[in-house]
């Protein structure tokens, strides 16, 4: 009885906020969609009511779905007319498929838009580059989380370069109190994300190879493309025992239990991580293979923000946007969420020691992002997929470096036109 | 797995006598059936049939097109598919093979030890071995991978303690290992319901019978040989039928322990799995539901063609005695 009382009233509210809201022209409300359900907090504590005092007559909601229901319920209610003003992102094909339906609002000319480099506009602008449809909100950087105390036991310091690199699992295999590194090939996407994808900018140069591949000039079973694989080739006597049945979770365990020195690593871990692990953390960035070439990260663009092309409120919608491109929404999202940075031009401080060290290599290092996320993995086989069971393979020993980037290239030209020249 | 067992048991008992007698139309039948079989079509019949109808169509656009067989067509013939498509269903042979091989062998075995008059606590073995087929596949697949985990498990604390750590691998991470493990589990799991069949079917040969063979001479294990196995021979078929179409139809257990890919290098995808991975998509591949619905069609072809087999030659030839 009392639940269906509560319900009338919520629907009764609704009612009136709906009136409300078309009644008077100042008082706008806009409401978002977001698969991020785990952020309710973050947002409705810090985030909106920030907006919210330097934009007064704007009223703004969250309302997110489950990301496993967020892709579909959104398009119904898209279709149904019944989305919200704005609109969370994911990166490339899946909003680009919105924005082709016309439900996504062409935002190119966004005030805002000038705060963000091109390779973060990239997830979410059409192929040629010329419309983009979605403010860059976060990405996550890939690199290495270290146990600073078996560091500091074992006397080692960070590497720089890829012999460094080897250097320090060496020692640290030797000694034996920790397993060097703590990765597993049981989830096959774990080697190429935290490996390949990780590893991989410094030997083909972020953007310029990344770019390179999509026009056909260059190939994967180029050096550039290969060199990762033989790298990633010898991770495996640095594994922990059996780590062909060792799954993502227990990678994340056997390190923040402590027993595992280095963690190849995304920024998303860092709040897991300093919940889990009771000893000091850093992190270093992909070994170079030659000392003192110039650094490159992935950088990846993991969520955007568009605008609901049949809003009712394109100002309001417009002005939040655009208030996400300042340097104010920059530091509070990156700060309360550490692991996920900012994508703007702004550099923001962040609090977290972890984080703030993941970012720092922004400053230093050309980013890029996944190379297989743009373009490239629309045919079959899929190339994402195909990676992340190659990957595995490579690291396994069951297929060589050569014959895997082979592999690859094969199932690229099967379907990829400017890769079959 | 369930409208074959229904369909089994309608075979078996199915010499009901037919009075042929002029009556009204009975429509109370009608109404008792109707609640079940309302809810039966709506929930697999028609799911069922739009599935067969979905696989002559592809999407374009937000259109539906009619494509005839073309589905099918790239199923066995585009090498990007046919390839993953004869090696997941190579897989389930072999993972059928080892259900056939294992788990009903040892299930008739079971079945034999209980029906031992002498045999005490007999009930408590019969719980302990059913007690995993009703538990979730989640739970099975969960706890299976952290027995056999090489970093948390107890597989390898126990092969240390007999001396034997060298025989521990990493099974599910291997792909020589992987899919023989997981269909070892699966037995695990399964092998309460062969067991429980013949079990039943055991308890139902009277006495007489045995008495007669015992003073023939024939007891111990002769007599189960002899007498007692052609007996249970059709309940044999029975679950050997059930088998296959779980075994074609399985998908849950890989899918919990191995994830949507079914690793180490597709060593573990079969159709269900397969099916599921085009249908719904994985990672950055976006579903295609016509084609998944081709491969769901495909297993039900597969499925239907093995049942028919089964009821078309071996059932008929499978004498039955009336006691």
């Amino acid at each position: 009885m009392k639940m269906k009382y509560k319900l009338g009233g919520l629907l009764l509210a609704g009612t009136i906020l709906g009136g409300a809201l078309s009644a008077t022209a100042e008082e706008a409300t806009i409401s978002i969609e977001s698969w991020r359900s785990e952020d309710l907090a973050i947002w409705q504590d810090k985030i909106i009511p920030a907006f919210e005092a330097s934009h007064p007559g704007i009223k703004v909601k969250f309302t997110p779905t489950s990301p496993t229901e967020y892709d579909a319920s959104l398009n119904s209610r898209l279709a149904g007319g019944t989305a919200g003003d704005l609109i969370t992102c994911r990166p490339f094909d899946q909003s680009l498929a919105v924005y082709e339906q016309g439900n996504l609002a062409d935002l190119t000319n966004l005030e805002a838009m000038k705060n963000f480099p091109d390779v973060a506009k990239s997830a979410w602008s059409t192929d040629d580059g010329s419309v983009t449809f979605c403010v860059p909100m976060a990405s996550v950087i890939h690199g290495f989380i270290y146990n600073k105390d078996a560091f500091k036991e074992l006397g080692l310091s960070v590497p720089q370069t890829e012999e460094e690199f080897f250097a320090v699992l060496d020692k640290i295999k030797e000694d034996g109190t920790y397993i060097p590194m703590a990765m597993g090939t049981h989830d096959e996407w774990e080697a190429n994300t935290m490996g390949y994808y990780n590893i991989g900018p410094n030997y083909w140069k972020g953007e310029e190879g990344r770019l390179a591949l999509i026009k056909g000039t260059q190939k994967l079973t180029d050096k550039d493309w290969v060199d990762p694989f033989r790298s990633l080739a010898k991770w495996g006597a640095y594994l922990g025992d059996g780590f062909e049945s060792q799954t993502y979770s227990d990678s994340q365990n056997l390190f923040t239990l402590g027993r595992a020195a280095i963690y190849p690593a995304g920024s998303w871990e860092i709040s897991g991580f300093n919940t889990q692990a009771d000893f000091a953390m850093g992190a270093f960035k992909p070994p170079v293979p030659v000392a003192g070439q110039d650094c490159y990260i992935s950088d990846h663009t993991d969520i955007g923000m568009g605008m609901n092309a049949k809003t009712a409120n394109p100002e309001a919608a417009k002005a939040f946007l655009n208030w996400m491109g300042s340097e104010e929404f920059a530091s509070l999202y990156a700060n309360a969420l550490p692991g996920f940075f900012s994508l703007s031009k702004h550099s923001v401080k962040l609090d977290d020691p972890l984080a703030q060290e993941f970012v720092s290599w922004r400053e230093t290092c050309k980013s890029t992002i996944r190379p297989t996320y743009q373009i490239l993995s629309r045919g079959t086989p899929n190339l994402e997929t195909e990676m992340g069971r190659v990957s595995a393979n490579v690291i396994k020993g069951t297929v060589t470096p050569e014959d895997a980037a082979a592999e690859l290239q094969k199932g690229l030209e099967s379907w990829y036109k400017p890769q079959q020249n | 797995m369930l409208w074959a067992a229904w369909f089994a048991q309608g075979i078996h008992g199915g010499n009901m006598q037919t009075t042929v007698r002029k009556q009204r139309f009975k429509w109370h039948i009608v109404v008792f059936l109707a609640p079940a079989v309302l809810v039966y079509s709506a929930i697999m019949i028609f799911p069922m049939i739009d599935t067969l109808r979905l696989s002559l169509f592809t999407q374009e656009g937000s259109k539906e097109v009619y494509v005839g067989l073309k589905n099918f067509q790239t199923l066995f013939h585009d090498p990007n598919w046919s390839g993953q498509f004869w090696n997941a269903l190579g897989n389930n042979v072999w993972f059928f093979i080892i259900h056939m091989l294992v788990q009903n062998p040892i299930g008739i075995m079971l079945a034999a030890i209980l029906s031992v008059p002498t045999l005490r606590f007999a009930a408590a073995y019969r719980t302990v071995v059913i007690v995993p087929t009703i538990l979730s596949f989640v739970i099975v697949g969960f706890a299976w991978k952290l027995i056999l985990s090489p970093l948390w498990g107890i597989a390898p604390g126990i092969l240390d303690a007999i001396g034997l750590k060298s025989w521990f691998h990493p099974w599910l991470g291997k792909e020589e290992y992987a899919l023989t493990t997981l269909a070892l589990i699966s037995v695990w799991q399964f092998i309460g319901i062969p067991m429980m069949l013949i079990y039943a079917a055991l308890l139902s040969i009277p006495q007489e019978i045995l008495e007669a063979a015992e003073c023939d001479g024939i007891t111990g294990f002769s007599a189960f040989w002899k007498v007692k196995l052609p007996l249970i021979l059709p309940s044999i078929g029975i679950i050997s039928i059930l088998t296959f179409v779980g075994n074609f139809n399985s998908f849950d257990l890989i899918y919990v322990a191995q994830g949507p890919v079914a690793g180490p290098n597709y060593s573990t995808d079969i159709l269900g799995t397969f099916m599921y991975r085009t249908f719904f998509g994985y990672q950055l591949q976006l579903g295609d539901q016509n084609l998944g619905a081709a491969i769901a069609s495909v297993m039900f072809a597969i499925i239907l063609v093995g049942v028919c087999i089964y009821l078309f030659t071996v059932q008929r030839r499978l004498r039955r005695y009336q006691f």
